[in-house]
């Protein structure tokens, strides 16, 4: 996205944005004390994520067996598990796995996604008819069988997961891109980039897709905590991560079992997943404002 | 705008030829079969059961056989139930998936929609954060964590409402609806937001405003149409998928929906019961991504052209 | 098009009065309250029955209702599970223990008043036994001379069969053993009376899923019969005024409600809404043990945990490693901290005190003894022990016996073993193709004998897919021991061939189930038992608490 809008065009960007969309952007975005909240964290997170094997207080996968779960303590500031390991380390490295996949099968998605609807969106006719109905059998598809029969046939990978993910994940953003391309396709800015002799390519790579971009990245902030909680689910059947590995949809998963009895076993997952949520929503918002082509007006 | 209509509806049938055809052999490539359990199979119980169910044919005389069946509004038999079909099965978790999909959606366009919209008035204040920060909790409290808490507080530690049942007990409806719908809210509201926002600043409502229209005309006549479009792009799915049950929500609150057949047709094995829900589910996307197609078109007049162009 | 906003207000009208309306409640009657009052049982039932025709289902929840509705010859005591007088009042056994004599009850009928005679159970184990009706439990039926060969289609001349009307009220069995434990197979579904005319009516006598089990069609002999049965909703079976013993039954009726949620289940308990639960969510024992002890009922079920070992498997085909394994394994940490249900620590593979019968074995915790056969076999401190696989079906519970052992093997032997879950049907699939190392496996006793834990191992079993095989294992179990001339000299043989089994640990035995259940203190008469089997005639309620 970022190279798109670097390279605007001349006489495009004369005719309905700024010169130098991204650095306006960017001073727009600093301007917004929330999101540069958002942008923080989540790049605490991923530092702790990244840091996790050589600052993480014990072994993820050391039990203590008879210790069992215990409420938070100076020795584990997040508790223990049933199996007496510390929360803290399993949080750290479920994030780990939880931001990979949220952020890697994520832009998977939207890769595709956004490409899909745009191309069908500004096609129009047969080509859009094919191609949404592709999406609709796609849909259509049960996706348990799928799951199964990806595991049996290429065996657990993070790879596969990330597919698998992917492969629903898409089909939605790709309705909603078509959708907005159907919209803008008729406005005035673009019959004038057509008038002016612009190949199709070029209309929908300047024009059609950054002008899409408010609902992709609302959707995007959307997608990345299902993908999360997703994973702990294609996990569970036996796809993603195996224990003693973990990720933030398992801790959660498992601590809804135990809600009443170990609290915080649900809690402190819980919170990493919102607190990651959170960022990123006032994150996407403030990167939808600042890269909105038409505030620059205001 | 009939010819676009009648258009996709012809579509509708290779959809749900591929579909069907796709399904049929990728269920019968899983590993494992409907009577595989625990304790071994008598080798000639098996062969019994495969011959009662038609499974010693070749692959190809089963697919033609069930089609041709498929033709006449038979699904079939199902493997794991005995003594019933599935269109019988499928008629019985219905009416309770429905309703419950239509409440939670009803729940998540309200509560959606308007938190969408009163956070797209003043976005990046108060207004916008709490409508919207409320809206998420919605996301951060997946149905399988919503649900059982909404339970212990309102029906165990409050003891205002049921805790279970569908239709049993007055009231028993609320929790079921809220927790379904509370996820599907959250991206309305999300995508309504979005989507006013980026209508607001286009030309025509400046317009509109620099004509001194009130602001609730601009809002609900001019700026909700072209707000509203992503949000319609995402309820087509998101209506079939609230159709037809969910595994989770069904489960928590002991609801005899169809979303149990979904996912135990799956792990059974039951052939016929998975082909029988894929069936009606690519039958349920079909027609609500038309709609919500028919809809887009519909409320905003540039596409309108387009269709009519039919082209 | 002004519809737009009209539209939304339309929408938000809707919205808020559907909110008021389903708002408006009130605290209703509990199910238990209701139930104590009209004699109903609220009973927690697992999942949706697949069918009710006694000789086609399989599972537990079918069983519970079953047993509702029909009755064999003969019952269970609900305290010692010794056999009772059902439908034959009285019975006699030849000197050589294999000719089974029954008189029937004159008074027994069926729900719709018709007679129920000797002929009833001919014609049904016929049915039973018919190859096309693919009845996966026919082989109780097995010990009955020529049961098998007429099932598996050898002989198609049902006379031959050992059951015979001698007259209205007297049935004689003839069996190919002495079979010890013959009378609590007449318990199990699969040898119950189905009613001929009703069946005939509605379809072919070995037809599938015909409509004879439906509410209002239904005929059995049962306690009960079948009322409503409405899918995944619930199941109400109302008192059957036919019954022989009708005056004894104190219960108006049972309402069998399908849960598959066991957290549900509890919630629905604790609200009241059920009086009786089919298990709990394991981390809800302890909670319930401290402060509820009085509705947790917690008994030994006949079931052992264990984990299957291929032989085939390189590294495990050495018995030394097998051993090893087994004895890495704190069993007692794992019932205590894991899971918590009261199991007990395997030492055998058939539970102890089965019917008077106990192996006598030595699986003891000595990582010490495991690190030094881990060595003797090429292993020491587990270099060059290849990555081991340990496979099990998704679930939860099996995921953390799985970590547990998983590290337990890890710290006491230095393997390296990793974890793989599969879909249940695959994992079946995995299995019986042999494409596993180790894998997770439960075996519940069909009947109270050592011989249903026993025989399963002989070579080339059904439900062998160890690829273990032993000569004189085979031997004991398939000729000598059903030739035994008593129940010592048997118990003797058994105790032999378990010892076979657990020198060699084809199969490593974890833990002894547990039934565990909830039930309120309104609910009398049910007693845990090994089988986890309910007598509904002795289940009465009181008005009293709740």
């Amino acid at each position: 996205m970022v190279a798109i809008i670097t390279n605007t065009d001349e006489v495009l960007a004369s005719a309905e944005q700024g010169t130098s969309l991204w650095s306006d952007a960017w001073v727009r975005l600093r301007r917004n004390h929330l999101a540069l909240a958002g942008l923080g964290i989540l790049i605490f997170l991923a530092i702790v994520s990244l840091l996790t094997p050589w600052i993480a207080p014990y072994g993820y996968e050391a039990q203590n067996l008879a210790l069992g779960a215990t409420p938070p303590s100076w020795q584990h500031w997040f508790g223990t598990d049933i199996f007496g390991r510390d929360l803290l380390t399993r949080v750290m490295y479920g994030g780990r796995m939880s931001l990979m996949v949220g952020f890697v099968a994520t832009g998977v998605a939207l890769v595709i996604g956004v490409l899909w609807g745009t191309v069908a969106g500004y096609a129009g006719g047969r080509v859009d008819a094919v191609m949404m109905r592709l999406v609709d059998i796609l849909y259509a598809l049960p996706f348990m069988i799928f799951i199964i029969l990806l595991m049996v046939v290429f065996g657990r990978s993070i790879l596969l997961l990330f597919l698998a993910i992917g492969a629903v994940e898409w089909l939605t953003m790709a309705r909603i891109v078509r959708g907005q391309v159907q919209n803008l396709r008729r406005q005035e800015f673009i019959e004038a980039a057509y008038s002016l002799g612009l190949s199709r390519w070029r209309i929908v790579r300047k024009h059609l897709i950054p002008n899409t971009l408010g609902p992709v990245i609302v959707y995007t902030t959307l997608t990345i905590p299902s993908v999360m909680l997703l994973e702990a689910f294609l996990s569970f059947l036996g796809l993603g991560v195996q224990p003693p590995e973990s990720s933030w949809g398992l801790l959660i998963n498992n601590g809804v079992e135990t809600m009443e009895e170990y609290p915080w076993l649900l809690i402190f997952p819980g919170l990493a997943l919102s607190i990651t949520l959170f960022s990123l929503n006032f994150l996407g918002d403030g990167l939808r404002d600042a890269l909105d082509p038409r505030t620059s007006k205001d | 705008m009939l010819k676009f209509f009648f258009t996709r509806l012809l579509q509708a049938i290779p959809v749900l030829l591929v579909v069907i055809t796709v399904t049929f052999f990728l269920v019968r490539l899983a590993p494992g079969g409907p009577f595989d359990a625990e304790k071994a199979v008598p080798p000639e119980v098996l062969k019994a059961l495969e011959a009662n169910y038609r499974l010693d044919l070749p692959v190809w005389q089963q697919y033609t056989s069930y089609v041709g069946d498929l033709v006449t509004g038979d699904f079939g038999p199902s493997f794991r139930y005995p003594g019933r079909s599935v269109n019988e099965l499928i008629m019985a978790g219905l009416p309770a998936s429905a309703e419950l999909g239509l409440y939670a959606l009803l729940v998540a366009l309200v509560i959606g929609t308007l938190a969408g919209i009163i956070a797209s008035l003043r976005p990046n204040t108060a207004q916008d954060y709490i409508p919207m920060s409320t809206a998420m909790i919605g996301i951060c409290m997946p149905s399988f964590l919503l649900g059982p808490l909404l339970v212990l507080v309102f029906g165990i530690w409050l003891d205002w409402l049921p805790i279970s049942g569908w239709g049993d007990m007055p009231g028993d409806k609320i929790l079921p609806s809220i927790t379904m719908g509370a996820g599907y809210a959250a991206y309305i509201a999300r995508l309504s937001r979005g989507g006013m926002l980026e209508v607001l600043s286009q030309d025509y409502i400046r317009t509109a405003r620099a004509k001194g229209l009130p602001e609730r005309v601009i809002i609900f006549k001019h700026a909700l149409r072209g707000g509203l479009i992503p949000v319609i792009a995402f309820l087509g799915p998101a209506f079939a998928g609230l159709l037809s049950g969910s595994f989770v929500v069904e489960t928590i609150f002991q609801i005899p929906g169809l979303g149990r057949f979904f996912v135990q047709a799956a792990f059974n094995r039951d052939y016929t019961m998975i082909m029988g829900t894929t069936v009606f589910f690519a039958f349920l996307i079909v027609l609500f991504n038309l709609l919500s197609d028919v809809i887009a078109v519909w409320i905003n007049p540039r596409l309108r052209h387009q269709a009519q162009g039919g082209h | 098009m002004g519809l737009k906003q009209p539209g939304l207000a339309k929408l938000a009208i809707v919205g808020v009065l559907f909110t008021l309306l389903l708002s408006a409640c009130g605290g209703g009657e509990s199910n238990v309250e209701a139930g104590n009052r009209d004699k109903i049982l609220h009973f927690g039932n697992g999942t949706e029955p697949q069918e009710l025709d006694p000789h086609i289902v399989t599972g537990i929840p079918e069983h519970n209702i079953i047993h509702a509705l029909l009755e064999g010859l003969v019952g269970k005591d609900p305290q010692t599970l010794e056999p009772i007088p059902a439908v034959a009042k009285s019975w006699q056994i030849s000197e050589d223990g294999k000719t089974y004599t029954f008189q029937l009850r004159e008074n027994a009928r069926w729900s719709n008043g018709d007679p129920l005679a000797a002929e009833d159970f001919v014609w049904s184990w016929w049915r039973a036994l018919q190859p096309a009706l693919g009845n996966q439990y026919a082989y109780m039926l097995f010990p009955v001379v020529n049961a098998e060969a007429y099932a598996n289609g050898d002989i198609t001349d049902f006379s031959q069969v050992g059951i015979k009307a001698i007259d209205k009220h007297t049935l004689q069995v003839t069996l190919n053993n002495p079979t010890p434990y013959f009378l609590q197979l007449l318990d199990h579904y699969s040898a119950f009376p189905v009613h001929r005319a009703t069946i005939e009516k509605f379809g072919a006598a070995d037809e599938r899923g015909s409509r004879w089990t439906r509410p209002g069609n239904y005929v059995g002999n049962g306690p009960f019969v079948l009322d409503t049965w409405k899918l995944n909703k619930i199941i109400t079976v109302r008192k059957n005024p036919h019954y022989w013993g009708a005056d004894k039954v104190r219960l108006n009726g049972i309402d069998f409600h399908p849960i598959e949620n066991v957290s549900t289940e509890e919630r629905m308990f604790r609200a009241g809404q059920l009086h009786i639960t089919g298990t709990i969510p394991i981390d809800k024992i302890a909670l319930y043990q401290e402060k509820h002890p009085q509705l947790l009922q917690v008994v030994p079920y006949l079931g052992t945990y264990y984990y299957r070992l291929n032989v085939r498997t390189p590294h495990l085909k050495d018995q030394r490693v097998r051993r090893a394994l087994n004895l890495a394994i704190d069993r007692q940490s794992l019932v205590d901290n894991i899971t918590k249900g009261g199991e007990l620590p395997a030492s055998s593979f058939t539970p102890p005190d089965t019917m008077g019968y106990t192996a006598t074995s030595d699986l003891r915790f000595d990582p010490e003894e495991a690190r030094r056969l881990m060595a003797e076999a090429g292993y020491p401190n587990g270099e060059g022990f290849p990555v081991t696989e340990v496979l099990y079906n998704t679930s939860e519970g099996h995921q953390k016996i799985a970590v547990a052992i998983q590290q337990m093997w890890n710290k006491h032997l230095n393997v390296n073993i990793r974890l793989n879950n599969q879909d249940w049907k695959v994992f079946l699939s995995s299995v019986n193709m042999g494409q596993y190392s180790i894998s997770r496996a439960g075996w519940i006793g069909d009947y109270v004998d050592p011989n249903t834990f026993l025989d399963m191992w002989v070579t080339d079993g059904g439900n062998n897919q160890t690829g273990w095989s032993n000569a004189r294992y085979d031997d004991i179990i398939l000729r000598l021991a059903p030739a035994a001339p008593s129940q010592e000299a048997r118990h003797e043989l058994m105790r032999e061939a378990e010892a076979i089994l657990l020198t060699e640990l084809p199969v490593i035995p974890l833990y002894i189930y547990t039934s565990k259940s909830l039930i309120q203190p309104s609910v009398h008469g049910v007693y845990g038992n090994l089988m986890d089997h309910i007598h509904y005639p002795a289940v009465w309620l009181d008005e009293g608490t709740e």
